[in-house]
Protein backbone atom coordinates (compact mmCIF):
# COMPACT_ATOMS: atom_id res chain seq x y z
CA UNK A 1 0.00 0.00 0.00
CA UNK A 2 1.20 3.42 -0.41
CA UNK A 3 0.12 6.61 1.07
CA UNK A 4 0.01 9.82 -1.07
CA UNK A 5 -0.18 13.11 0.18
CA UNK A 6 -0.66 16.33 -2.30
CA UNK A 7 -0.39 19.94 -1.12
CA UNK A 8 -2.34 21.70 -3.63
CA UNK A 9 -3.80 24.52 -4.80
CA UNK A 10 -7.33 25.13 -2.24
CA UNK A 11 -9.51 25.76 -5.24
CA UNK A 12 -8.31 22.76 -7.11
CA UNK A 13 -9.92 20.58 -4.29
CA UNK A 14 -12.86 19.60 -5.93
CA UNK A 15 -11.39 18.88 -9.37
CA UNK A 16 -8.93 16.61 -7.49
CA UNK A 17 -11.62 14.91 -5.47
CA UNK A 18 -13.36 14.27 -9.12
CA UNK A 19 -10.99 13.09 -10.66
CA UNK A 20 -9.45 10.49 -7.67
CA UNK A 21 -13.53 8.93 -7.38
CA UNK A 22 -13.08 8.65 -11.01
CA UNK A 23 -10.67 6.10 -10.49
CA UNK A 24 -12.31 4.54 -7.95
CA UNK A 25 -10.46 5.83 -4.44
CA UNK A 26 -13.10 5.23 -1.84
CA UNK A 27 -12.17 7.91 0.68
CA UNK A 28 -9.56 10.65 1.28
CA UNK A 29 -8.61 13.30 4.13
CA UNK A 30 -8.31 16.84 3.56
CA UNK A 31 -6.40 19.47 5.87
CA UNK A 32 -5.68 23.14 5.45
CA UNK A 33 -2.38 23.75 5.67
CA UNK A 34 0.37 26.51 5.34
CA UNK A 35 3.86 26.60 3.47
CA UNK A 36 6.10 27.65 0.78
CA UNK A 37 7.79 25.84 -2.05
CA UNK A 38 10.26 27.65 -4.33
CA UNK A 39 7.72 30.15 -4.91
CA UNK A 40 8.62 32.13 -1.07
CA UNK A 41 5.37 33.55 -0.34
CA UNK A 42 4.15 36.32 -1.78
CA UNK A 43 3.44 40.49 -1.41
CA UNK A 44 0.50 42.11 -0.33
CA UNK A 45 -0.17 45.79 0.16
CA UNK A 46 -1.92 47.47 2.93
CA UNK A 47 -2.64 50.98 3.63
CA UNK A 48 0.93 52.03 1.31
CA UNK A 49 3.31 49.68 3.21
CA UNK A 50 4.42 45.89 1.28
CA UNK A 51 4.91 43.35 3.61
CA UNK A 52 5.55 39.27 2.82
CA UNK A 53 3.46 36.32 3.56
CA UNK A 54 5.62 33.75 3.70
CA UNK A 55 3.24 30.55 4.44
CA UNK A 56 0.48 30.51 1.89
CA UNK A 57 -2.87 28.84 2.29
CA UNK A 58 -2.99 25.05 0.87
CA UNK A 59 -4.68 22.11 0.69
CA UNK A 60 -3.00 18.85 1.81
CA UNK A 61 -4.87 15.49 0.17
CA UNK A 62 -4.21 12.36 1.45
CA UNK A 63 -5.11 9.10 -0.10
CA UNK A 64 -4.18 5.64 0.92
CA UNK A 65 -4.36 3.16 -2.30
CA UNK A 66 -3.36 -0.90 -3.30
CA UNK A 67 0.41 -0.36 -4.78
CA UNK A 68 -0.45 -1.05 -8.16
CA UNK A 69 -2.51 2.01 -7.35
CA UNK A 70 -0.49 4.37 -7.24
CA UNK A 71 1.08 5.63 -10.06
CA UNK A 72 -2.34 5.94 -11.95
CA UNK A 73 -3.52 8.42 -8.30
CA UNK A 74 -0.64 10.04 -8.85
CA UNK A 75 -1.10 11.15 -12.51
CA UNK A 76 -4.41 11.97 -11.52
CA UNK A 77 -3.89 14.08 -8.91
CA UNK A 78 -1.16 15.57 -11.19
CA UNK A 79 -3.03 16.53 -14.41
CA UNK A 80 -6.53 17.73 -11.87
CA UNK A 81 -4.41 20.35 -9.89
CA UNK A 82 -1.89 21.47 -12.94
CA UNK A 83 -2.44 25.50 -13.40
CA UNK A 84 0.99 25.30 -14.79
CA UNK A 85 1.49 28.59 -13.04
CA UNK A 86 3.64 28.95 -10.11
CA UNK A 87 2.63 27.40 -6.29
CA UNK A 88 0.84 24.28 -8.52
CA UNK A 89 1.68 22.43 -5.38
CA UNK A 90 4.01 19.16 -4.54
CA UNK A 91 2.87 15.31 -4.47
CA UNK A 92 4.76 12.87 -1.68
CA UNK A 93 4.23 9.02 -1.93
CA UNK A 94 5.18 6.70 0.88
CA UNK A 95 5.30 3.18 1.55
CA UNK A 96 2.06 2.56 3.59
CA UNK A 97 2.78 -0.72 6.36
CA UNK A 98 -0.55 -1.26 7.58
CA UNK A 99 -4.16 -0.26 7.52
CA UNK A 100 -7.49 -1.24 9.83
CA UNK A 101 -11.06 -0.48 9.08
CA UNK A 102 -11.97 0.53 13.23
CA UNK A 103 -15.55 -0.64 12.03
CA UNK A 104 -15.05 -3.89 11.22
CA UNK A 105 -11.11 -4.59 12.17
CA UNK A 106 -10.19 -5.40 8.26
CA UNK A 107 -7.05 -4.67 7.98
CA UNK A 108 -4.85 -3.60 4.70
CA UNK A 109 -5.72 -3.60 1.00
CA UNK A 110 -9.78 -4.87 2.38
CA UNK A 111 -9.37 -1.69 4.89
CA UNK A 112 -8.91 1.04 2.09
CA UNK B 1 -21.71 80.72 13.56
CA UNK B 2 -22.93 80.64 17.05
CA UNK B 3 -24.29 77.13 16.94
CA UNK B 4 -27.28 77.46 19.42
CA UNK B 5 -28.29 80.86 19.66
CA UNK B 6 -28.65 81.63 15.65
CA UNK B 7 -31.69 80.01 15.63
CA UNK B 8 -34.25 81.96 16.32
CA UNK B 9 -32.48 85.08 14.67
CA UNK B 10 -31.97 82.87 11.68
CA UNK B 11 -35.77 81.39 11.55
CA UNK B 12 -37.42 84.99 12.28
CA UNK B 13 -35.28 86.28 8.72
CA UNK B 14 -35.88 83.78 7.14
CA UNK B 15 -39.72 84.00 7.90
CA UNK B 16 -39.47 87.73 7.30
CA UNK B 17 -37.90 87.53 3.47
CA UNK B 18 -40.61 84.76 2.81
CA UNK B 19 -43.85 85.33 1.66
CA UNK B 20 -46.09 86.23 4.81
CA UNK B 21 -49.35 84.44 3.42
CA UNK B 22 -46.87 81.27 2.91
CA UNK B 23 -44.98 81.34 6.49
CA UNK B 24 -45.80 78.46 8.81
CA UNK B 25 -46.61 80.53 12.30
CA UNK B 26 -44.20 80.49 15.31
CA UNK B 27 -45.52 77.23 16.96
CA UNK B 28 -45.29 74.78 13.78
CA UNK B 29 -41.69 76.33 13.62
CA UNK B 30 -41.02 74.94 16.37
CA UNK B 31 -42.68 71.84 15.96
CA UNK B 32 -40.69 71.62 12.81
CA UNK B 33 -37.28 72.73 14.35
CA UNK B 34 -37.60 70.91 17.23
CA UNK B 35 -37.87 67.87 14.88
CA UNK B 36 -35.18 68.76 12.84
CA UNK B 37 -33.21 68.40 16.16
CA UNK B 38 -34.34 64.70 16.73
CA UNK B 39 -34.17 63.02 13.73
CA UNK B 40 -30.69 64.36 12.36
CA UNK B 41 -29.12 64.19 16.04
CA UNK B 42 -30.53 60.74 16.21
CA UNK B 43 -28.40 60.18 12.70
CA UNK B 44 -25.40 61.19 14.16
CA UNK B 45 -26.14 58.61 17.13
CA UNK B 46 -26.14 56.53 15.13
CA UNK B 47 -22.17 57.45 13.57
CA UNK B 48 -21.38 55.99 16.75
CA UNK B 49 -22.27 52.49 15.21
CA UNK B 50 -20.09 53.79 12.26
CA UNK B 51 -17.42 54.33 14.23
CA UNK B 52 -17.57 50.77 15.98
CA UNK B 53 -18.11 49.23 12.54
CA UNK B 54 -14.99 50.85 11.11
CA UNK B 55 -12.53 50.27 13.96
CA UNK B 56 -13.88 46.79 14.69
CA UNK B 57 -13.13 46.11 10.92
CA UNK B 58 -9.44 47.57 10.60
CA UNK B 59 -7.92 46.31 14.92
CA UNK B 60 -6.88 42.63 14.44
CA UNK B 61 -9.81 39.74 15.92
CA UNK B 62 -7.97 39.93 19.22
CA UNK B 63 -9.08 43.02 20.32
CA UNK B 64 -12.43 43.40 18.36
CA UNK B 65 -14.50 42.84 21.65
CA UNK B 66 -12.65 45.64 23.21
CA UNK B 67 -13.18 48.08 20.81
CA UNK B 68 -16.43 47.55 20.70
CA UNK B 69 -16.81 48.14 24.84
CA UNK B 70 -15.09 51.29 24.05
CA UNK B 71 -16.98 52.36 21.68
CA UNK B 72 -20.52 51.78 23.23
CA UNK B 73 -18.67 52.94 27.16
CA UNK B 74 -17.23 55.78 25.46
CA UNK B 75 -20.68 57.64 23.70
CA UNK B 76 -22.41 56.41 26.87
CA UNK B 77 -19.60 58.31 29.09
CA UNK B 78 -19.81 61.63 26.84
CA UNK B 79 -23.75 61.74 27.26
CA UNK B 80 -23.45 61.68 31.06
CA UNK B 81 -20.74 64.48 30.55
CA UNK B 82 -22.26 66.36 28.58
CA UNK B 83 -25.20 66.41 30.88
CA UNK B 84 -23.12 66.86 33.96
CA UNK B 85 -20.75 69.97 32.62
CA UNK B 86 -20.07 70.17 29.36
CA UNK B 87 -23.27 71.50 27.71
CA UNK B 88 -23.16 74.64 30.13
CA UNK B 89 -19.68 74.64 29.82
CA UNK B 90 -20.35 75.40 26.48
CA UNK B 91 -23.48 77.28 25.87
CA UNK B 92 -24.63 78.92 29.24
CA UNK B 93 -23.29 82.49 29.55
CA UNK B 94 -20.08 82.09 27.72
CA UNK B 95 -17.71 85.29 28.61
CA UNK B 96 -15.37 84.71 25.65
CA UNK B 97 -13.27 81.86 26.65
CA UNK B 98 -15.37 79.44 28.85
CA UNK B 99 -18.94 78.96 29.64
CA UNK B 100 -20.84 78.02 33.13
CA UNK B 101 -19.66 75.43 35.29
CA UNK B 102 -23.12 73.53 36.53
CA UNK B 103 -24.84 70.65 35.11
CA UNK B 104 -27.77 70.88 32.43
CA UNK B 105 -31.51 71.21 32.77
CA UNK B 106 -34.49 71.59 30.62
CA UNK B 107 -36.98 74.31 31.61
CA UNK B 108 -39.24 74.56 28.81
CA UNK B 109 -41.84 71.74 29.63
CA UNK B 110 -42.68 73.99 32.68
CA UNK B 111 -42.74 77.18 31.17
CA UNK B 112 -44.77 75.86 28.84
CA UNK B 113 -47.56 75.08 31.17
CA UNK B 114 -46.91 78.19 33.49
CA UNK B 115 -47.24 80.83 30.35
CA UNK B 116 -48.59 78.72 27.82
CA UNK B 117 -47.49 79.54 24.29
CA UNK B 118 -44.22 81.50 23.86
CA UNK B 119 -42.18 79.72 20.79
CA UNK B 120 -39.64 82.74 21.16
CA UNK B 121 -37.35 79.97 22.01
CA UNK B 122 -37.65 78.44 18.71
CA UNK B 123 -37.03 74.89 18.92
CA UNK B 124 -37.51 72.24 22.50
CA UNK B 125 -34.67 72.70 25.12
CA UNK B 126 -33.75 68.97 25.10
CA UNK B 127 -33.71 68.71 20.91
CA UNK B 128 -30.92 71.18 21.12
CA UNK B 129 -29.25 69.39 23.90
CA UNK B 130 -29.51 66.29 22.68
CA UNK B 131 -28.38 67.53 19.25
CA UNK B 132 -25.21 68.61 20.49
CA UNK B 133 -24.61 65.75 22.91
CA UNK B 134 -24.46 63.38 19.86
CA UNK B 135 -21.59 66.06 18.70
CA UNK B 136 -19.11 65.31 21.76
CA UNK B 137 -19.53 61.61 21.13
CA UNK B 138 -18.37 62.07 17.81
CA UNK B 139 -15.31 63.95 19.12
CA UNK B 140 -14.20 61.16 20.84
CA UNK B 141 -15.06 58.23 19.15
CA UNK B 142 -12.11 59.73 16.86
CA UNK B 143 -9.69 58.83 19.91
CA UNK B 144 -10.33 55.82 19.92
CA UNK B 145 -9.78 54.26 16.94
CA UNK B 146 -5.78 55.96 16.62
CA UNK B 147 -5.25 54.62 19.96
CA UNK B 148 -6.56 50.89 19.47
CA UNK B 149 -4.87 47.52 20.03
CA UNK B 150 -2.80 49.13 22.89
CA UNK B 151 -4.08 51.23 25.01
CA UNK B 152 -5.61 50.15 28.58
CA UNK B 153 -9.52 50.34 28.69
CA UNK B 154 -9.61 52.38 32.10
CA UNK B 155 -7.21 55.11 30.93
CA UNK B 156 -8.97 55.23 27.96
CA UNK B 157 -12.23 56.05 29.16
CA UNK B 158 -10.64 58.36 32.18
CA UNK B 159 -9.40 60.32 29.01
CA UNK B 160 -12.84 60.29 27.76
CA UNK B 161 -14.56 61.67 30.61
CA UNK B 162 -11.74 64.71 30.80
CA UNK B 163 -12.23 65.42 26.66
CA UNK B 164 -16.12 65.15 26.73
CA UNK B 165 -16.67 67.06 29.97
CA UNK B 166 -13.74 69.75 29.67
CA UNK B 167 -11.83 70.02 26.60
CA UNK B 168 -14.63 69.93 23.85
CA UNK B 169 -16.55 72.00 25.66
CA UNK B 170 -14.32 75.00 26.36
CA UNK B 171 -13.04 75.22 22.69
CA UNK B 172 -16.74 74.48 21.78
CA UNK B 173 -17.97 77.67 23.80
CA UNK B 174 -15.18 79.89 21.39
CA UNK B 175 -17.27 79.75 18.55
CA UNK B 176 -21.18 77.59 19.11
CA UNK B 177 -21.19 79.25 22.23
CA UNK B 178 -20.79 82.68 21.27
CA UNK B 179 -16.97 83.35 22.58
CA UNK B 180 -14.38 85.01 21.40
CA UNK B 181 -13.73 83.30 17.81
CA UNK B 182 -17.08 83.92 16.99
CA UNK B 183 -16.65 87.69 17.42
CA UNK B 184 -13.73 87.01 15.53
CA UNK B 185 -15.74 85.42 12.78
CA UNK B 186 -14.51 82.43 12.80
CA UNK B 187 -16.74 79.96 10.51
CA UNK B 188 -16.95 76.34 11.17
CA UNK B 189 -20.73 75.30 10.23
CA UNK B 190 -20.82 71.62 11.57
CA UNK B 191 -17.23 71.32 12.99
CA UNK B 192 -14.63 70.24 10.65
CA UNK B 193 -12.23 71.97 13.60
CA UNK B 194 -13.89 72.02 16.66
CA UNK B 195 -15.11 68.69 16.65
CA UNK B 196 -13.46 66.27 13.74
CA UNK B 197 -10.10 68.12 14.62
CA UNK B 198 -10.01 68.35 18.23
CA UNK B 199 -10.79 64.53 18.42
CA UNK B 200 -7.94 64.36 15.57
CA UNK B 201 -5.46 66.39 17.93
CA UNK B 202 -6.19 64.63 20.99
CA UNK B 203 -5.97 61.53 19.28
CA UNK B 204 -2.38 62.69 17.62
CA UNK B 205 -1.44 63.24 20.85
CA UNK B 206 -2.38 59.97 22.04
CA UNK B 207 -0.67 58.47 19.84
CA UNK B 208 2.67 59.93 20.19
CA UNK B 209 2.78 59.45 24.48
CA UNK B 210 1.63 56.03 24.10
CA UNK B 211 3.69 55.03 20.97
CA UNK B 212 3.00 52.46 18.16
CA UNK B 213 1.80 48.98 18.74
CA UNK B 214 4.40 46.16 18.88
CA UNK B 215 6.23 45.39 15.76
CA UNK B 216 4.41 48.17 13.59
CA UNK B 217 7.83 49.48 12.88
CA UNK B 218 11.50 48.03 13.11
CA UNK B 219 14.73 49.36 13.55
CA UNK B 220 15.79 50.58 9.99
CA UNK B 221 12.96 52.03 9.36
CA UNK B 222 10.62 49.60 7.90
CA UNK B 223 7.16 49.41 8.37
CA UNK B 224 5.16 46.37 8.90
CA UNK B 225 1.39 46.50 7.55
CA UNK B 226 -1.21 44.74 10.43
CA UNK B 227 -4.10 44.19 8.32
CA UNK B 228 -7.19 44.48 9.83
CA UNK B 229 -9.16 41.35 10.95
CA UNK B 230 -12.13 42.50 8.73
CA UNK B 231 -12.42 44.72 5.64
CA UNK B 232 -16.52 44.10 5.20
CA UNK B 233 -16.98 45.55 8.88
CA UNK B 234 -14.77 48.38 8.45
CA UNK B 235 -16.70 49.10 5.17
CA UNK B 236 -20.40 49.07 6.62
CA UNK B 237 -18.63 51.58 9.27
CA UNK B 238 -18.04 53.77 6.85
CA UNK B 239 -21.25 54.08 4.93
CA UNK B 240 -23.10 54.44 8.49
CA UNK B 241 -20.82 57.36 9.16
CA UNK B 242 -21.67 58.58 5.63
CA UNK B 243 -25.30 58.34 6.71
CA UNK B 244 -25.24 59.78 10.01
CA UNK B 245 -23.20 63.20 8.24
CA UNK B 246 -26.25 63.55 6.95
CA UNK B 247 -28.05 64.55 10.56
CA UNK B 248 -24.36 65.50 11.20
CA UNK B 249 -24.18 68.57 8.77
CA UNK B 250 -27.90 68.64 7.87
CA UNK B 251 -28.97 69.74 11.06
CA UNK B 252 -26.74 71.72 11.71
CA UNK B 253 -28.79 74.48 9.35
CA UNK B 254 -30.22 74.46 13.39
CA UNK B 255 -33.64 75.24 11.67
CA UNK B 256 -36.37 73.29 9.90
CA UNK B 257 -39.18 76.26 10.31
CA UNK B 258 -39.40 77.74 6.53
CA UNK B 259 -39.03 76.95 2.75
CA UNK B 260 -35.36 78.89 3.33
CA UNK B 261 -34.44 76.44 5.74
CA UNK B 262 -35.30 73.30 3.83
CA UNK B 263 -33.48 74.57 0.85
CA UNK B 264 -30.25 75.07 2.78
CA UNK B 265 -30.80 71.75 4.56
CA UNK B 266 -31.03 70.20 1.33
CA UNK B 267 -28.21 72.26 -0.12
CA UNK B 268 -26.11 71.11 2.75
CA UNK B 269 -27.07 67.24 2.54
CA UNK B 270 -26.63 67.19 -1.45
CA UNK B 271 -23.17 68.87 -1.06
CA UNK B 272 -22.21 66.34 1.82
CA UNK B 273 -22.85 63.38 -0.25
CA UNK B 274 -20.89 64.51 -2.98
CA UNK B 275 -17.54 65.63 -0.75
CA UNK B 276 -17.41 62.06 0.85
CA UNK B 277 -17.57 61.39 -3.43
CA UNK B 278 -15.23 63.04 -4.20
CA UNK B 279 -12.88 61.44 -1.26
CA UNK B 280 -13.32 58.01 -2.10
CA UNK B 281 -12.59 58.54 -5.78
CA UNK B 282 -9.55 60.97 -5.36
CA UNK B 283 -8.47 57.75 -3.04
CA UNK B 284 -9.13 55.22 -5.50
CA UNK B 285 -7.37 56.99 -8.03
CA UNK B 286 -4.39 57.81 -6.40
CA UNK B 287 -4.07 54.56 -4.72
CA UNK B 288 -3.62 52.81 -8.11
CA UNK B 289 -1.21 55.35 -9.34
CA UNK B 290 1.17 55.43 -6.02
CA UNK B 291 0.64 52.07 -5.04
CA UNK B 292 -0.40 50.30 -8.05
CA UNK B 293 -3.06 48.68 -6.46
CA UNK B 294 -6.12 50.09 -5.02
CA UNK B 295 -6.62 50.00 -1.32
CA UNK B 296 -10.19 49.66 -0.21
CA UNK B 297 -9.23 51.00 3.62
CA UNK B 298 -8.10 53.97 2.21
CA UNK B 299 -11.16 54.61 -0.34
CA UNK B 300 -12.82 54.31 3.11
CA UNK B 301 -10.60 56.76 4.89
CA UNK B 302 -11.17 59.15 1.39
CA UNK B 303 -14.83 58.53 2.00
CA UNK B 304 -14.36 60.11 5.64
CA UNK B 305 -12.25 62.81 4.62
CA UNK B 306 -13.77 64.29 2.14
CA UNK B 307 -16.90 64.18 4.44
CA UNK B 308 -14.62 66.06 7.54
CA UNK B 309 -13.88 68.81 4.42
CA UNK B 310 -17.34 69.55 3.75
CA UNK B 311 -17.81 70.11 7.26
CA UNK B 312 -16.52 73.61 7.75
CA UNK B 313 -18.46 74.65 5.27
CA UNK B 314 -20.90 72.57 3.65
CA UNK B 315 -23.80 75.15 3.01
CA UNK B 316 -21.74 77.69 0.63
CA UNK B 317 -20.41 75.40 -2.46
CA UNK B 318 -22.01 74.49 -4.88
CA UNK B 319 -21.69 70.30 -5.91
CA UNK B 320 -18.97 71.02 -8.42
CA UNK B 321 -16.97 72.70 -5.21
CA UNK B 322 -17.88 70.48 -2.85
CA UNK B 323 -16.97 67.31 -5.36
CA UNK B 324 -13.68 69.58 -5.10
CA UNK B 325 -13.52 70.10 -1.74
CA UNK B 326 -14.09 66.25 -0.83
CA UNK B 327 -11.31 65.11 -3.46
CA UNK B 328 -8.60 67.01 -1.90
CA UNK B 329 -9.62 65.22 1.31
CA UNK B 330 -9.13 62.17 -0.30
CA UNK B 331 -5.74 63.11 -1.58
CA UNK B 332 -5.08 64.43 2.15
CA UNK B 333 -5.55 61.09 3.12
CA UNK B 334 -3.51 59.01 0.73
CA UNK B 335 -0.01 60.71 1.31
CA UNK B 336 -0.51 61.60 4.70
CA UNK B 337 -1.01 57.68 5.62
CA UNK B 338 2.94 56.94 4.55
CA UNK B 339 3.64 60.11 6.20
CA UNK B 340 2.65 59.19 9.69
CA UNK B 341 4.48 55.64 9.57
CA UNK B 342 8.03 57.70 8.40
CA UNK B 343 7.69 59.58 12.22
CA UNK B 344 6.76 56.35 13.82
CA UNK B 345 3.03 57.56 14.60
CA UNK B 346 0.80 54.53 14.66
CA UNK B 347 -2.38 55.28 13.88
CA UNK B 348 -4.75 52.13 13.30
CA UNK B 349 -7.41 53.31 11.53
CA UNK B 350 -6.14 56.54 9.66
CA UNK B 351 -8.23 58.85 11.78
CA UNK B 352 -5.19 61.20 12.20
CA UNK B 353 -5.13 62.35 7.94
CA UNK B 354 -8.98 61.80 8.03
CA UNK B 355 -10.11 64.05 10.87
CA UNK B 356 -7.67 66.01 11.74
CA UNK B 357 -5.19 66.97 8.60
CA UNK B 358 -8.69 67.05 6.32
CA UNK B 359 -10.56 69.08 9.10
CA UNK B 360 -7.73 71.83 9.33
CA UNK B 361 -8.14 71.60 4.93
CA UNK B 362 -11.98 71.96 5.89
CA UNK B 363 -11.69 74.89 7.99
CA UNK B 364 -9.28 76.57 5.77
CA UNK B 365 -11.45 76.17 2.83
CA UNK B 366 -14.58 77.98 3.78
CA UNK B 367 -13.08 81.55 2.13
CA UNK B 368 -13.07 79.71 -1.08
CA UNK B 369 -17.03 79.34 -1.48
CA UNK B 370 -17.73 81.54 1.76
CA UNK B 371 -17.22 85.37 0.82
CA UNK B 372 -18.04 86.15 5.20
CA UNK B 373 -15.13 84.05 6.10
CA UNK B 374 -11.66 85.31 6.00
CA UNK B 375 -8.16 83.11 5.62
CA UNK B 376 -6.70 84.79 8.67
CA UNK B 377 -9.75 84.36 10.87
CA UNK B 378 -9.93 80.93 9.99
CA UNK B 379 -6.14 80.31 9.98
CA UNK B 380 -6.55 81.57 13.81
CA UNK B 381 -9.53 78.96 14.84
CA UNK B 382 -7.42 76.21 13.67
CA UNK B 383 -4.11 77.31 15.47
CA UNK B 384 -5.92 78.25 19.08
CA UNK B 385 -7.98 75.12 18.93
CA UNK B 386 -5.59 72.85 17.89
CA UNK B 387 -2.88 74.59 20.54
CA UNK B 388 -5.42 74.12 23.41
CA UNK B 389 -6.25 70.50 22.89
CA UNK B 390 -2.68 69.36 22.21
CA UNK B 391 -1.73 71.28 25.68
CA UNK B 392 -5.08 70.25 27.48
CA UNK B 393 -4.67 66.57 25.87
CA UNK B 394 -1.22 65.73 26.72
CA UNK B 395 -1.27 67.26 29.89
CA UNK B 396 -4.06 64.41 30.36
CA UNK B 397 -2.34 61.71 28.57
CA UNK B 398 1.04 62.66 30.77
CA UNK B 399 -0.46 62.47 34.23
CA UNK B 400 -2.22 58.73 33.13
CA UNK B 401 0.79 57.74 31.92
CA UNK B 402 2.70 58.58 35.32
CA UNK B 403 0.13 57.60 37.86
CA UNK B 404 -1.78 54.31 36.27
CA UNK B 405 0.16 53.32 33.23
CA UNK B 406 -1.58 53.95 29.98
CA UNK B 407 0.34 51.63 28.17
CA UNK B 408 -0.80 47.52 27.90
CA UNK B 409 2.11 45.31 29.16
CA UNK B 410 3.81 43.73 26.48
CA UNK B 411 2.20 39.88 27.01
CA UNK B 412 -1.05 41.41 26.82
CA UNK B 413 -0.38 43.09 23.79
CA UNK B 414 0.85 39.71 22.20
CA UNK B 415 -2.46 37.60 23.65
CA UNK B 416 -4.74 40.60 22.80
CA UNK B 417 -6.81 42.82 25.15
CA UNK B 418 -9.96 41.04 24.63
CA UNK B 419 -8.58 37.68 27.01
CA UNK B 420 -6.94 39.97 29.73
CA UNK B 421 -9.24 43.08 29.81
CA UNK B 422 -12.55 41.53 28.89
CA UNK B 423 -11.95 38.05 29.65
CA UNK B 424 -13.57 36.85 26.18
CA UNK B 425 -12.88 36.76 22.80
CA UNK B 426 -14.84 38.28 19.84
CA UNK B 427 -15.19 35.36 17.80
CA UNK B 428 -14.68 32.07 19.92
CA UNK B 429 -16.17 29.69 17.23
CA UNK B 430 -13.97 30.92 14.12
CA UNK B 431 -10.51 31.36 13.21
CA UNK B 432 -8.44 30.45 16.15
CA UNK B 433 -11.06 30.89 18.83
CA UNK B 434 -11.22 28.46 21.81
CA UNK B 435 -14.16 27.26 20.83
CA UNK B 436 -13.43 26.60 17.02
CA UNK B 437 -12.13 22.38 16.53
Amino acid sequence: MKLIMAIIKPFKLDDVREALTGLGVEGMTVTEVKGYGRQKGQTEIYRGAEYEIHFLPKVKVEVAVAADQAERTVEAITAAASTGKIGDGKIFVVDLENAVRIRTGETDDQAL
Amino acid sequence: MNKRLIVPGLAAAVAMMAAPAFAVDAETAYILNSFSFLVNGALVMFMAAGFAMLESGLVRSKNTATICLKNITLYSIAGIMFYLVGYNLMYMDVTGYIGTLMPWAADDAAALAETGADFEAGYASSSDWFFQMVFVATAASIVSGTVAERIKLWPFLIFTIVLTAVIYPIQGSWTWGGGWLTEQGFADFAGSSIVHSVGGWAALTGAIILGARKGKYGANGSVHPIPGANLPLATMGTFVLWLGWFGFNGGSVLALGSAGDAIAMATVFANTNMAAAGGVVAAVILTQLVYKKVDLSMALNGAIGGLVSITAGPDTPTLGSAILIGAVGGAIVVFAVPLLDKFKIDDVVGAIPAHLLCGIWGTLAVPITNTDASLITQLIGVVSIGAFVVVASAIVWMALKLTIGIRAEEDVEDMGLDKVELGLEAYPEFGRGAHSI
